[in-house]
């Protein structure tokens, strides 16, 4: 069974990785909070995903620490992550939810019902048997986020889950990022989309370079951006 | 040439007729091949998911070699099997050689090497690809493993098919430790080299077409199990 400590605040104390010999993240301290929804966004390279890859638990830091509730070393049952390119199992759509739902330790009885609710939540259900990996690039991001739902997780880390969707895809997945948000669930969201960042954020993080540069409310980084990287990412200037 | 046109007519006589001789060496081929592969794939694909999943010194080197023993010359198995079964042998004991248990043995021992290798592939590959997703659901080892197993499962076939061939076609091992004995160990291809050594044309010529036949059907498997699997993946 669950214990009812949630994984809920995610601190990094002054967290560095280095991968063969390449810094990757340098000095990183942040405390992701419940309720805001977190975007973290910055040029390719910034960051973003080894930050998530970390905060899911799927990385070791070479320095520093992160806690998940004030405790160390927790492994991802209340956590959940949509990678930027989801991997779909070789099963039908169905069966990639059920697997999810076994893996978190739902009992067989129940999970059927589960799963027609999760493939409900996400707009499935009529694909419910078709094979996952037939199904558009959309399509698969939303059953990717309705396996991510499968452990009831209390924080959801999203990579980019709009890169390379058309507009009609990225909306719903968008629309579908706020029915979640709306359930509770905290949200933590790397993208370099700025006008996604400014429909869904309650607040940004700004990362460059493996740094975090700035860290404020969504409203206040928009229209008074603290530092010289924040005002030239959201004049829409590349930083480089 | 006159003796080459005679046999045409029997040889079609021979396998319509299931003439019990060759009924009985098909029979036997095919119990023999059909056991190694079995056992093959039990020791090959845990053996192959093994190595797919752990990383340890001298990891590499075995992938090589095991590649390497893909090609494992049959005659040369033969004599390794042999000299462990012969009576001044370590297994001599078991009384063994020139059994069907024997021939079972030596072409495990062939396609093993074969097994294990596309396993080996077979599951990094999909391993690969599934790494960080089944991570962040938390599965653990043996369900990791199980699942690779489970979606890798028609590639698996393929190389089970890929290694019964190669055991129905081997001649060098069986002769070896069967010993070619009418009625025991006397399996489709020993049956053809001695036949065509004697000059019996026409029952050497009906096994070699049963064999290709078979042959033929295996690939045929093979192919279907291929695009069944693409059908399902996607």
């Amino acid at each position: 069974m669950r214990d009812v400590v949630s994984d809920i605040p995610i601190r990094f104390e002054q967290v560095r990785l280095l991968v063969r010999g390449v810094t990757i993240l340098d000095n990183v301290s942040i405390t992701l909070a419940a309720g805001a929804t977190t975007v973290l966004i910055g040029p390719n390279g910034a960051g973003k995903s080894t930050l998530l890859r970390l905060a899911m638990g799927l990385a070791r830091p070479t320095g520093g620490r992160i806690t998940w509730g004030g405790r160390s070393d927790v492994p991802p049952q209340r956590r959940a992550i949509v990678f930027q390119r989801p991997t779909m199992l070789r099963r039908s759509a169905a069966a990639n939810v059920s697997y999810a739902l076994a893996a978190a330790g739902c009992a067989r009885v129940t999970r059927p019902e589960q799963v027609a609710d999760l493939l409900g939540l996400v707009g499935l259900r009529d694909l419910a048997r078709r094979p996952a990996r037939r199904l558009s690039g959309g399509e698969q991001q939303r059953l990717a986020l309705a396996r991510a739902l499968a452990n009831d997780p209390d924080v959801l880390f999203l990579d980019e889950p709009t890169a390379s969707l058309d507009p009609a895809a990225t909306k719903a997945i968008e629309d579908l990022i706020r029915t979640i948000a709306a359930r509770g669930i905290k949200l933590v969201m790397a993208t370099h989309d700025l006008g996604e960042a400014r429909r869904l954020a309650t607040e940004i993080v700004l990362m460059h370079r493996g740094r975090i540069v700035e860290h404020t409310d969504a409203a206040q980084f928009f229209s008074a951006p603290q530092t010289a990287e924040a005002a030239m990412f959201t004049a829409g200037e590349l930083l480089v | 040439m006159q003796h080459l046109r005679m046999p045409e007519t029997s040889v079609i006589g021979l396998i319509l007729s299931a003439d019990p001789a060759l009924v009985g060496i098909v029979r036997l081929s095919l119990f023999v091949s059909l056991t190694a592969a079995a056992c093959a794939a039990l020791i090959g694909v845990p053996f192959g998911a093994l190595l797919a999943l752990t990383r340890f010194p001298g990891r590499q080197a075995i992938v090589v070699v095991l590649n390497a023993l893909m090609g494992l010359p049959p005659v040369v198995a033969g004599l390794a099997i042999y000299l462990l079964l012969s009576r001044s042998g370590p297994l001599g004991s078991l009384g063994l050689l020139f059994t069907p248990q024997a021939m079972i043995i030596v072409q495990t021992v062939l396609v093993v090497p074969i097994v294990a290798a596309l396993a080996r592939q077979t599951i990094e590959d999909l391993w690969i690809e599934y790494r960080d997703e089944l991570a962040a659901m938390n599965v653990g080892p043996l369900g990791r493993i199980a699942t690779l197993i489970r979606d890798a499962r028609l590639s698996l076939v393929t190389a089970l098919l890929a290694g019964f061939g190669r055991a129905t076609a081997e001649v060098g091992a069986v002769m070896i430790v069967g010993g070619n004995i009418d009625g025991f160990t006397r399996t489709m291809t020993t049956a053809i080299a001695l036949e065509t050594s004697k000059g019996d044309l026409p029952l050497a010529m009906s096994l070699g077409l049963v064999l290709i036949a078979l042959v033929i059907i295996v690939n045929a498997l093979a192919w279907s199990v291929r695009r069944l699997d693409e059908r399902l993946a996607g």
